[in-house]
This record gives structure tokens, C-alpha cells and sequence, in this order.
């Protein structure tokens, strides 16, 4: 009986027992979480994975606003069947510049962690309008509204500043030409094409809507999908140096 | 009451604090009504201008109108408990679980007839699926939980809730904050963090209040008159304050602008997803479990009339509860990119979190032995009961899906779905509703209204609860399965879209089990209304109160 | 808890002694099932703590007794996967598109793995069993428009069609309206000579010389001589009522107006080769291929 009175100093005591309640509830988060901050093995070493371009990260942003994580994963797990359906499994590093991170935990669509150039603009634009137009058995809402609304620019510098505060590593000129190089991305003839690619390789640079004129919340929506794991070529990726 | 008062009337320190700060706040918030760089931002500081105007005016009236003296301590040797804002809270309840039940069968008629996203913007799925989420958990449970510690803390340290205006800021305050949180979720504002989403602001407002919450709640325990803290407070504690620490880690953000509505948060990649699984998955444990085991520990040997099983249960089952909690979030990140070694960590204190869940359970049915024949005659103990049966089913289900192979099935299906579900409506839905039917009777100080109409809610929701988890059950095994069959050639079988239609019959049972539990809230509001509403009739005729309805 | 003396009647057990709003407290001890079932969950942990990586530490973090990873495991997966049927896809890899049309093995292992990879991959397109839609080409009939021999759907599927592949097949319907080389008059009419071809009825008033001037001016350099169309281009028959976007007038006048230029992405970089070949052989089943 006796070490069952030793409780009483926390049922007596109001402030001891929530002194003992956040001991308790701290070493299990400390333990887990502080390790992925400084373990090196975290966050492969992969070449290619860059900041999103404006037009993406609008497109990122339309993405989180209306909910797409919720049926679509962005994860490929290192299973076998995943690989096959989706293609190589997901890195940590792949998603790296993601605040917040869009893994998802429920695969109501399919994964789309390596959509990107799996179909043509067209097919987008198409299926995010009316998805059951073109796969007539899809349960995925559809969002005509995004064709007709401009992607707001009035903060798009500041968007890239904030995200480089929280860690992405944006540099003062892609700070300073976010405005031209969201509208650059939907214009194949922009004169500030070429710097802009050398600011963003690899990014697409189309009129992903069809339409001519600002980009649209389709054209950046569409941008941010075609590029889903594009950036890393696995052919160059050193599968044996990240087993962890 | 009405005879003039000894001392002059002065202002409380919080009356004092507050009204100056709510003028200021209006100020502010017109500000950004007028600047501001979205419509949803405008909206929100539109609604916090005129909220907070109302809030300056109502405690000046209400000091011009109280009496010099504060409410008393005590009357007649007695606690004078403050009931006023456990009434509001349990209301709130009511209404935001029917708001919450009929937004979730609505997305669950949208998976089986898409039509019905009518492709709005603010009707789509992915924007009505965090209203469900949070307006069940935050907005029901929320206020189910704040009204019950509000009256368990009382009750059980025999004193009257620390503060006056304090209690009221909280369940108020918190009520603003689920309006902000669900109006933004249908204009497009989210942070994408699942049952985190609200933005930068309403964080920051939900902060305040929660804090005040916690204070509110420690005084009480610190003034109160029994020397033992009872097992149910302990609970409540650690929930308030896990929930703060959690909010804290998980939504640290920056905004764009101070004038925009968008924020990115400061945590990126994997260990953005560590933080939010520590937070999501301690949502469950602190939220849905501590916060309802308390709930348990007061109103189930209350009803029974029956001490509580096992003090030492208590003991061992709460601090290894919470403890091992903690541990247990990276079982939402199965096989992601997340390190190996955090997911066998995750793996393993589920695990060993099985016995600690079990023992809430144990110390919950067991406190009936000596009155099981109660729950022929008493619906709203079965009620609680059968809560409890529910927690058993998930906490066992739960360790189970976290054992990798079991969750590389489940996980990303219907399975989990059904798994939240039977937490969701059989536990923590049945212990609220238990709760409401001892609470709004005890509050307004009457019998229940009628007690058929609660066995009527009892077997019409418990056949929708069964209803729905069975469907999800066999649309989430299916759907794994299929994910993953390989033909005898060595080629996977079937594509994605056909495991979607395979779907379409179970989530028409889903939906059909979604409305049975509706219409038993339903029922319930009615019986509660009633009860409340016979208080004038009783005035007015004196008359029996216990004839059933019809 | 110094003293109890006070009993529940009704189980015979002590209390704690203490009482909060009416509920008091058993001393009932743990029960022992439990207790032995959360040391036997607490062994087991420990257990699978030293066999699988488990905890971090300075530098690293703790390995297990085999060094087991999720990563390394799910390659050994595949391998398996490719020794079950490597062998097989081996000689499919090897065999010409002609040697698996003649056996009858190699080709139906051939459809087998075509139909499961198009399921995932082309049907959003070209619908489940390649019905198509519209701008989506059917693929169970026998029109192509880039040529329905194996080695051309090959070619179709490996670089696409206008999509940035270099090898890509290229070539477009020009925007006639957009581009001012018609005017609007002129499109109508050259819409309603279109219908005419395939013998849809044509609006009142329509000019049928007109029509098959304008046409000759302007489309027989891809669609022919007599629109029967050119694989070549990629140019469709427009006499043999199948359509791609659609034969009404309004369509019509969108398509010669603006043009078209449907997008089939290009598969060799995101599939590997035999698995294109497959594919080639399932899609030309399909069509009854030529
Ligand atoms: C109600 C669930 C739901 C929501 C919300 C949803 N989707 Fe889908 N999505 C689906 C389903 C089901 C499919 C598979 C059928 C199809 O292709 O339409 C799908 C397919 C897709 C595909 C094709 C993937 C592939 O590899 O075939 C893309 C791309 C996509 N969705 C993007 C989005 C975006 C972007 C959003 C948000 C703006 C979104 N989805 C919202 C359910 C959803
Ligand atoms: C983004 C949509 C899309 C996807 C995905 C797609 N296709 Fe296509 N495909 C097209 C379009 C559009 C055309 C017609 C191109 C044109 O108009 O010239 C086409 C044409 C073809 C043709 C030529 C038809 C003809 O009449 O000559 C074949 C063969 C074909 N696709 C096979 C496939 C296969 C096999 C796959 C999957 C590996 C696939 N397609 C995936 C859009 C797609
Ligand atoms: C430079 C070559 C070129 C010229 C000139 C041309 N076309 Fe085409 N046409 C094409 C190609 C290529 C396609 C198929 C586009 C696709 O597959 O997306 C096409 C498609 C069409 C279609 C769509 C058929 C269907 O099945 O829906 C029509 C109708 C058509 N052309 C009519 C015309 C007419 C009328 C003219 C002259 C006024 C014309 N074309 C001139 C290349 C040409
Ligand atoms: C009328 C009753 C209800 C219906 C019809 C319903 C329906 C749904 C549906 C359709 C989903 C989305 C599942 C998906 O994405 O596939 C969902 C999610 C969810 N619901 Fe409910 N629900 C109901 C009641 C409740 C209650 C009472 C709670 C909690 C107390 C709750 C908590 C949740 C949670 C936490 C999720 C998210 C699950 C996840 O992310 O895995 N629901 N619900
Ligand atoms: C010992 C107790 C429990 C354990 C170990 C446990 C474990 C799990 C696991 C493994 C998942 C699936 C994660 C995934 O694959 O994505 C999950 C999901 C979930 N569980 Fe539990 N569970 C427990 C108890 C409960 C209880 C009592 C509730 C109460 C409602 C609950 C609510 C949820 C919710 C809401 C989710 C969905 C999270 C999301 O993806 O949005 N769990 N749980
Ligand atoms: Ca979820
Ligand atoms: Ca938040
Ligand atoms: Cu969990």
C-alpha cells in the first residue's frame, strides 16, 4: 500500500501534477522529433529538387486551399506495388521546400507524387472542370471556377520572402522578379524567358490554360501538378547510399 | 439581491482589462477590415470588429447592471456553483454536433453521388471535409468537454469556477474561434495540417483562449475544498495542457502579410509531418481520449451510483496513457519517407499503449458491477456503457494498424476511416450524448424529458454506428487488397479507378449510416429541448413531466 | 489513505476513504491479466528494439541486429517480382514485334502486360478498354491516325504525339479564323463541305462549290486529295464518320477555326521498353490492328 500513497503528492497538489503531466507528455516528442533536425541521414542528398517557381507555388497554394490532400496522396511508399503503380517510392528530400508538407493520409484518388507529365495540359484543364468528362467514373469534385479567376498577385513577392524566412532557399533575385516570372511561366514568348529558366531549370514554361493573358488559378494549378516529381532523376540517384 | 449594497461597486481586474482591450481590438480589426488583401481575411476581421464591440458593450452593461458585490462564494454553507457558461457550452454542443453530423453525411453522399458537389467552391469536398472533421472534434466534442470540466471541477473540489468573467471568455471565445476556423474552411482558408487547419490569426486567438481555459481550470483546483484532486480532473489537466503544448508545436506560422489570411508554416518536409502526426495523433490521445475519459470517470459512477473500480487502475492507466501517447505518431507515417527507426518507435508504443487504453476501459465497466441490471432500465447508462465497449474496440483496433504490415495495408483506405469512425461515433459520440442527458437535466434542474425517446436514440444510432463501420471495414480491406493483387503472371491486377467504383456500394451504406446517426441526434436535441422548455410549463402547471413523448 | 474502514457492501472491497460529489474510490488491485499482458507488450518492444532500427542517437541512430531497412526490403521485393517473371519479359524484350504477333505464348503475355499498364496509365485518356473520348482517340477501331501497323503504334506510344519529345510526331491543324487565312464566312462554309463529305446534312444556302474550292485551297495539303486523310500528319480521314472532336457545325467551325492539336505524352522515359512494346501489341489488339 504504501507506494500507492506516494501518489498522493500529485492528487494534492495541483501544480506538482501539472508540473508531472508536461515531464511526462515532453520526453516522447523530444525523443522523436529533435533527431530529424539534426540526424544527417534525414534528408538525402539528391541533385535537382528546387524551389517552386511563382507560378507553382500559386499553384501549391490552390492545391491546399481547396482541399486536394485530402484524397490525394503525395507519398509513394517503398512498396512493391506502389513502385509499380506510381513510380519510385517518395524522398524525404522531394519534399523538403514543402511548407507544410502535402503527404496526405488518404488515397480517395490515386497518389500523384509523380503526375507530373503523365498527361497533357489539355487533360488537366479538361478533367479539373469536369473530371467525370473524361474518366466517367472519378467521385473527384470538379472546380470550373479556377479557369475564370487570375492568380492574385498582389503578394507574390512576399510569398517567396516568407518562405525563405521558414528555409527555402530563395534568392534576392527570384525575390525581386517574382511578379515577372509568374506571368514569364504562362508565356512562351515573354522576353524574360531565359532568365527565367536559368533562375527555375527544368520548369515548364507553357500557356497551361490555353488561354492567352494572366495566369489563371488552372494555369498555376496545372503548372504546380506537371512538375510532381520531375525534379530528381533517379537514373542518377544513389539508391545504396540512402537505406536508412 | 436587490437590496443596496454596502460597499461601492467597482470594477473587476478583469472587466477593467477587458473592455479597454476589446475597444482596441475593434480598432484593429477595422483596420484590417478595411485593408485587408483577401476577402476571407476581410470577412473574419469584419466579424472580429463587430464581435469584439459586442463583447466591450455586454461587460460594460453587465457591470453597470450586476450588483456592487461579486457573486458570492458560497450560500448557506453551500458552493455557489457558476452554471451560466456550462449552459451556453452545452448548447453549443447540441448544435454544432447536428451542424457537424449533417456536413459529414454530406460528404459522405458526395463519395457515393459526386453530383452533389455541385462544383461550388465552398461545397466542394475538400473544402467540406475539414468543416466535418473540426466541427465534430473541436466545435461538439470541444464544447462537450469544456462543459463537463466546467461542472466535474466544481462539483468534485466543492468550490465555485475561479474567475467571473473568465469562464464566459472561454466558452465564448471559443465558440468565436470555431466560427472563424469553419467560415474560413468554406471561403479556402486552411493550412493543409489535418484537424490543425485554421490560420495564422485564429490560432493566435485560440492560444489566448485556451490559455485562459487552462487557468480557469487550475484555480478551481487550486481553491478547491476537498484535499484529493478525483481522477477525472487529472484527466481534464492533462488534456488542457497537452492540447496547448501540441497547438503550440504544430502551428508555429508566418504570415504573409499581417493584412493576408495565407501563412507558411515554419516546419517543412518530413519533419513537418513528424510534427504534425505528434499533433494529430495526440489530438486523438488528449482530445478524443483523455478529455473523454474524464468525462467517464465522472458521469459513469455518478449514474450507476457505484464507486469507481480501481484507484490503482487509475493511477497506472493514467500516467502510462499519457506517457505512451506521445510516442505513437509516427504510426500515421508508415513506410513515407519518414527514417526508419521513428516509424519502429511509433510501431512499438502503440503497442504498448494497448493495456493503458484498456485499463480506462476496465475501470469503466467495471465500475458497474453490482448495478448491470441498471442497463435494462436506465438508456442513458447504456448509453455511456456502450461508449466505453466502443473505446475498447478502437484502442484494440488502433495498436493493430499500427503494426506495419497491418497498416501498409490500411493504411491510405477506407479502413482507417472506419477506425475513426468507431472511435468517433461509438465513443467519443455515445459518451457525449451520455453526458449531455445527465448534464441538461442537472444544469436546468429537472427530470429528462422522456427516457423512451433516448432508448429510441440509442438503438437508431447504434444500428447507424454499425452500419458504418462494417461498410468501411470491407470497402477499406477491399480497396487495399486490390491496390496491391498481382495476377499469376507477376502484373498487378487492377487499376486505380476500378478500386473506386468497387467502392460505390459501401459508401452508399456509409451514407446510410451517417443519417441513422443523425436522426438520432436529432431525437436527442428534441428530448433535451423539452426538458429544458418544461421548466416553464412545470411554473405554469406543476404537472407531470415524465410522460413520454407521443 | 491511512485508514479504510470503509467497506462497499456491495463488492466487499475497501474504499480509498475519500469521497468527491457522492463517488468514491475502490482499492481494487491491478488486475493481473492486464498487468501481465502490458509487461508481455513492454518485452516485446524491447525485443523488437535490438532486431530493427529503433533509436536515434548522436550521429545515427541504432541499426538492429540485421540492419534491416524499408528501402532495402522493397528493392529485394522487386527483384522477386523480376525473377517471376523477368525471364519471361526477358525473351518478349528480345523478340521482334513480328516474332510475338506469330507466338501465341509471347503474345499473350504481351496483351497481359499491356492491359494491366494501360489501365493506370492510358486509360484516363483513352477510356477503360480504349473506347476514347472526345480528343481522345478511340482505339478499338481500325482508324489511325498515326498508322495502326505495330512498329507505328510503337513509335506512337514511345514518343507521343506534340510532346516536346524530340522524336515526337509533330505537326498540327492550323488555326485558320485565329490565324486570319479564313474569314468567318469562308470557315462555315468549309465546315458544311466537311459534313457534306461524310454525308451529314448541310445548312440551308450552303455553297457546295465554294466549299470544295475553299477545301482544296487550303486543307488536301494534309487531309488529301479526297480527305481520306494522311498518317503521315497525323491528319484525319474526314470521310468515314468516325470523329475525334466531333462532326456538328460548332465544333467544326472551333476546330478549323482555332485548330487542333491534341497531346499524346511521350511513355519511353517514364515506362521501360519492353513494357512499351507490350503495350504496342495489347493497343493493336484492340483495334484489330493493320
Ligand atoms: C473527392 C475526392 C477528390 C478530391 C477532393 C480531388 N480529387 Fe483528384 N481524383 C479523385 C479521384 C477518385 C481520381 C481518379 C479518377 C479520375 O481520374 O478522376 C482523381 C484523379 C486526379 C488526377 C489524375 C491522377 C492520375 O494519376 O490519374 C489528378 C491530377 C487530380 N485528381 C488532381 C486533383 C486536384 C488538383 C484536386 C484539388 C483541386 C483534386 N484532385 C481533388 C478524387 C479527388
Ligand atoms: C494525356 C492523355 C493521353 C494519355 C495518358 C495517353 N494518350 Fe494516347 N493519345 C492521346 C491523344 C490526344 C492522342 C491523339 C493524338 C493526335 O491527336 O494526334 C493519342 C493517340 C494515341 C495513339 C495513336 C492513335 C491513332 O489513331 O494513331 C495510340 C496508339 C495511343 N495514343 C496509345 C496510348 C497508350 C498505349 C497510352 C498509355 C501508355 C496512351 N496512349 C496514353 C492522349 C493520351
Ligand atoms: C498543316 C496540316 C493541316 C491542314 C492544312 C489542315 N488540317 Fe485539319 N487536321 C490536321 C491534323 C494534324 C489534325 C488532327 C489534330 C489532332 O489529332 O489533334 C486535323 C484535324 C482536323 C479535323 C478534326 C477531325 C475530327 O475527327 O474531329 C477537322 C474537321 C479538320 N482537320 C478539318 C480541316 C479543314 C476543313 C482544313 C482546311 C480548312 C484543314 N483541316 C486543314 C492537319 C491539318
Ligand atoms: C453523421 C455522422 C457522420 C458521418 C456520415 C461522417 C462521415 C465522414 C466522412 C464521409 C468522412 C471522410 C472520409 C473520407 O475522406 O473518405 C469523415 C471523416 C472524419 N470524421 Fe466523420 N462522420 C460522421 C460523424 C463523425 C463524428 C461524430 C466524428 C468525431 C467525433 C467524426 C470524425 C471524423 C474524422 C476525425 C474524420 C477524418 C478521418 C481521417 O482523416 O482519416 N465524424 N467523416
Ligand atoms: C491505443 C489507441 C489507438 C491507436 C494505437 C490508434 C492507432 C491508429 C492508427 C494506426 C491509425 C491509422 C494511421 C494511418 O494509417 O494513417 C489511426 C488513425 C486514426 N485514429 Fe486511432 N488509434 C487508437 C485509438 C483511437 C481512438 C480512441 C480514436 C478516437 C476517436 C482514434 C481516432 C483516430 C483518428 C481520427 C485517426 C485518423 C487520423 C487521420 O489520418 O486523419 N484512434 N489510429
Ligand atoms: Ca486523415
Ligand atoms: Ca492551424
Ligand atoms: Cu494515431
Amino acid at each position: 500500500m504504501s507506494l500507492w500513497n506516494r501518489h498522493k503528492i500529485f492528487e494534492k497538489n495541483s501544480i506538482i501534477l501539472i508540473a508531472g503531466i508536461l515531464v511526462v507528455i515532453a520526453i516522447g516528442g523530444l525523443v522523436e522529433i529533435a533527431p530529424l533536425f539534426y540526424l544527417k541521414s534525414t534528408i538525402e542528398k539528391v541533385d535537382g529538387v528546387r524551389p517552386y517557381t511563382p507560378l507553382e507555388l500559386a499553384g501549391r497554394n490552390i492545391y491546399v486551399r481547396e482541399g486536394c490532400y485530402l484524397c490525394h496522396s503525395q507519398m509513394i511508399r517503398p512498396l512493391r506495388d506502389e513502385v509499380e503503380r506510381y513510380g519510385h517510392y517518395s524522398l524525404a528530400a522531394e519534399s523538403m521546400y514543402d511548407h507544410p508538407f502535402q503527404w496526405g493520409s488518404k488515397r480517395t484518388g490515386p497518389d500523384l507524387a509523380r503526375v507530373g507529365a503523365k498527361y497533357s495540359d489539355e487533360w488537366h484543364v479538361t478533367h479539373l472542370i469536369d473530371p467525370r468528362a473524361i474518366v466517367p467514373q472519378s467521385v473527384m469534385p470538379g472546380y470550373p471556377s479556377l479557369a475564370n479567376t487570375e492568380v492574385d498577385q498582389i503578394d507574390m513577392e512576399a510569398h517567396l520572402r516568407t518562405s525563405r524566412v521558414v528555409g527555402v532557399p530563395y534568392t534576392d533575385d527570384q525575390i525581386k522578379n517574382a511578379v515577372a516570372d509568374l506571368k514569364a511561366q504562362v508565356d512562351p514568348d515573354s522576353p524574360n524567358l531565359e532568365a527565367f529558366q536559368k533562375r527555375y531549370p527544368k520548369a515548364g514554361v507553357r500557356n497551361f490554360d490555353g488561354k492567352a493573358g494572366n495566369p489563371t488559378e488552372l494555369d498555376a494549378l496545372v503548372a504546380y501538378l506537371q512538375m510532381l516529381g520531375t525534379l530528381v532523376d533517379f537514373k542518377l540517384y544513389d539508391e545504396k547510399a540512402n537505406l536508412r | 439581491m436587490t437590496s443596496p449594497s454596502p460597499v461601492a461597486k467597482s470594477m473587476t481586474i478583469g472587466e477593467a482589462v477587458l473592455v479597454p482591450l476589446f475597444a482596441a481590438t475593434a480598432f484593429l480589426c477595422l483596420f484590417g477590415a478595411a485593408m485587408g488583401h483577401d476577402t476571407a481575411y476581410v470577412f473574419h476581421a469584419s466579424l472580429a470588429t463587430v464581435a469584439s464591440l459586442a463583447a466591450a458593450f455586454v461587460i460594460l452593461n453587465h457591470y453597470y447592471d450586476r450588483p456592487a458585490q461579486l457573486p458570492p462564494q458560497e450560500i448557506n454553507g453551500r458552493p455557489n456553483y457558476n452554471l451560466g457558461p456550462i449552459k451556453f457550452s452545452a448548447w453549443m454542443a447540441v448544435f454544432w454536433g447536428i451542424a457537424g453530423f449533417a456536413v459529414g453525411l454530406l460528404i459522405a453522399s458526395q463519395l457515393a453521388w459526386p453530383a452533389l458537389n455541385f462544383d461550388l467552391p465552398w461545397t466542394s469536398f475538400g473544402r467540406l471535409r475539414p468543416l466535418h472533421t473540426s466541427a465534430v472534434v473541436f466545435a461538439f466534442g470541444g464544447n462537450v468537454l469544456i462543459a463537463t470540466s466546467f461542472y466535474v471541477v466544481q462539483k468534485t473540489c466543492r468550490t465555485r469556477l475561479a474567475g467571473e468573467l473568465a469562464p464566459w471568455f472561454v466558452v465564448v471565445g471559443y465558440n468565436f474561434f470555431i466560427l472563424i476556423a469553419g467560415t474560413g474552411y468554406l471561403l479556402g482558408v486552411t493550412q493543409s495540417k489535418e484537424y490543425a487547419e485554421p490560420e495564422w490569426y485564429a490560432d493566435l486567438w485560440l492560444t489566448i483562449v485556451w490559455v485562459t481555459y487552462l487557468l480557469v481550470f487550475l484555480m478551481t483546483l487550486v481553491k478547491r475544498q476537498e484535499p484529493h484532486i478525483f481522477v477525472a480532473n487529472w484527466f481534464y489537466l492533462a488534456f488542457i495542457v497537452t492540447i496547448a503544448v501540441l497547438h503550440l508545436g504544430n502551428n508555429p506560422a508566418l504570415p504573409v502579410s499581417l493584412l493576408g489570411s495565407k501563412s507558411y508554416i515554419a516546419w517543412g518536409g518530413v519533419q513537418d509531418a513528424m510534427f504534425q502526426w505528434w499533433y494529430g495523433h495526440n489530438a486523438v490521445g488528449f482530445f478524443l481520449t483523455a478529455g473523454f475519459l474524464a468525462i467517464m470517470y465522472y458521469f459513469i459512477p455518478k449514474r450507476a451510483e457505484r464507486p469507481v473500480y480501481s484507484y490503482r487502475l487509475s493511477i497506472i492507466h493514467f500516467w502510462a496513457l499519457i506517457f505512451l501517447y506521445i510516442w505513437a505518431g509516427p504510426h500515421h507515417l508508415h513506410y513515407t519517407a519518414l527514417p526508419d527507426w521513428a516509424q519502429t518507435l511509433g510501431m512499438t508504443f502503440s503497442i504498448m499503449l494497448w493495456m493503458p487504453s484498456w485499463g480506462g476501459m476496465i475501470n469503466g465497466l467495471m465500475t458497474l458491477s453490482g448495478a448491470w441490471d441498471r442497463l435494462r432500465t436506465d438508456p442513458v447508462l447504456r448509453m455511456l456503457v456502450v461508449s466505453v465497449a466502443f473505446y475498447g474496440m478502437a484502442t484494440f483496433e488502433g495498436p493493430m494498424m499500427s503494426i506495419k504490415v497491418v497498416n501498409s495495408l490500411s493504411h491510405y483506405t477506407d479502413w482507417t476511416v472506419g477506425h475513426v469512425h468507431s472511435g468517433a461515433l461509438g465513443w467519443v459520440g455515445f459518451v457525449s450524448f451520455g453526458a449531455l442527458y445527465c448534464l441538461i437535466p442537472w444544469l436546468w434542474n429537472r427530470p429528462l424529458y422522456s427516457l423512451k425517446l433516448v432508448n429510441w436514440h440509442f438503438w437508431i444510432s447504434t444500428i447507424g454506428i454499425v452500419l458504418y463501420i462494417s461498410a468501411m471495414w470491407v470497402s477499406g480491406i477491399l480497396q487495399g487488397l486490390m491496390w496491391r493483387a498481382y495476377t499469376s503472371l507477376g502484373f498487378l491486377e487492377y487499376s486505380f479507378i476500378e478500386s473506386v467504383e468497387a467502392m460505390h456500394p459501401f459508401y452508399i451504406i456509409r451514407a446510410a449510416g451517417g443519417a441513422l446517426f443523425l436522426i438520432g441526434a436529432l431525437i436527442m436535441t428534441f428530448n433535451l429541448w423539452m426538458t429544458v422548455k418544461a421548466q416553464s410549463a412545470d411554473q405554469a402547471q406543476g404537472a407531470g413531466l415524465l410522460q413520454p413523448a407521443e | 489513505m491511512t485508514e479504510h474502514d470503509d467497506i462497499d457492501s456491495v463488492s466487499g472491497r475497501s474504499t480509498t476513504g475519500h469521497e468527491w460529489d457522492g463517488i468514491k474510490e475502490l482499492n481494487t488491485p491491478l488486475p493481473r491479466w492486464w498487468i501481465l499482458s502490458f509487461y508481455a507488450t513492454i518485452l516485446w518492444a524491447i525485443g523488437y528494439w535490438i532486431v530493427y532500427p529503433a533509436w536515434p542517437l548522436i550521429t545515427s541512430n541504432t541499426t538492429g541486429l540485421f540492419h534491416y531497412s524499408t528501402r532495402a526490403s522493397v528493392a529485394e521485393d522487386l527483384a522477386d517480382l523480376e525473377k517471376l517473371r523477368g525471364e519471361k519479359m526477358a525473351v518478349l524484350g528480345n523478340a521482334s514485334l513480328a516474332e510475338i504477333e506469330k507466338d501465341p505464348a509471347l503474345l499473350a503475355l504481351a496483351r497481359a502486360r499491356g492491359k494491366t499498364v494501360f489501365a493506370d496509365n492510358c486509360a484516363p485518356c483513352h477510356g477503360s478498354g480504349g473506347a476514347g473520348a472526345k480528343g481522345y482517340p478511340n482505339l478499338n477501331d481500325d482508324e489511325w491516325l498515326w498508322g495502326g501497323s505495330l512498329d507505328q503504334i510503337l513509335q506512337t506510344i514511345q514518343y507521343g504525339a506534340r510532346s516536346g519529345h524530340a522524336k515526337t510526331h509533330d505537326s498540327q491543324m492550323l488555326a485558320f479564323g485565329r490565324d486570319g487565312i479564313l474569314k468567318k464566312g469562308e470557315i462555315v462554309t468549309v465546315a458544311n463541305y466537311v459534313r457534306s463529305l461524310s454525308g451529314l446534312s448541310t445548312a440551308p444556302g450552303f455553297d457546295a462549290a465554294a466549299g470544295k474550292k475553299l477545301f482544296t485551297d487550303n486543307c488536301t495539303s494534309c487531309h488529301g486529295e479526297n480527305a481520306k486523310g494522311n498518317q503521315e500528319l497525323g491528319a484525319p480521314d474526314l470521310t468515314d464518320r468516325i470523329w475525334l472532336y466531333g462532326s456538328d457545325e460548332a465544333t467544326l467551325i472551333e476546330t478549323i477555326t482555332n485548330g487542333r492539336a491534341g497531346v499524346m505524352p511521350a511513355w519511353s522515359g517514364r515506362l521501360d521498353p519492353v513494357t512499351v512494346k507490350a503495350l504496342a501489341v495489347y493497343v493493336h489488339s484492340l483495334g484489330g490492328g493493320k
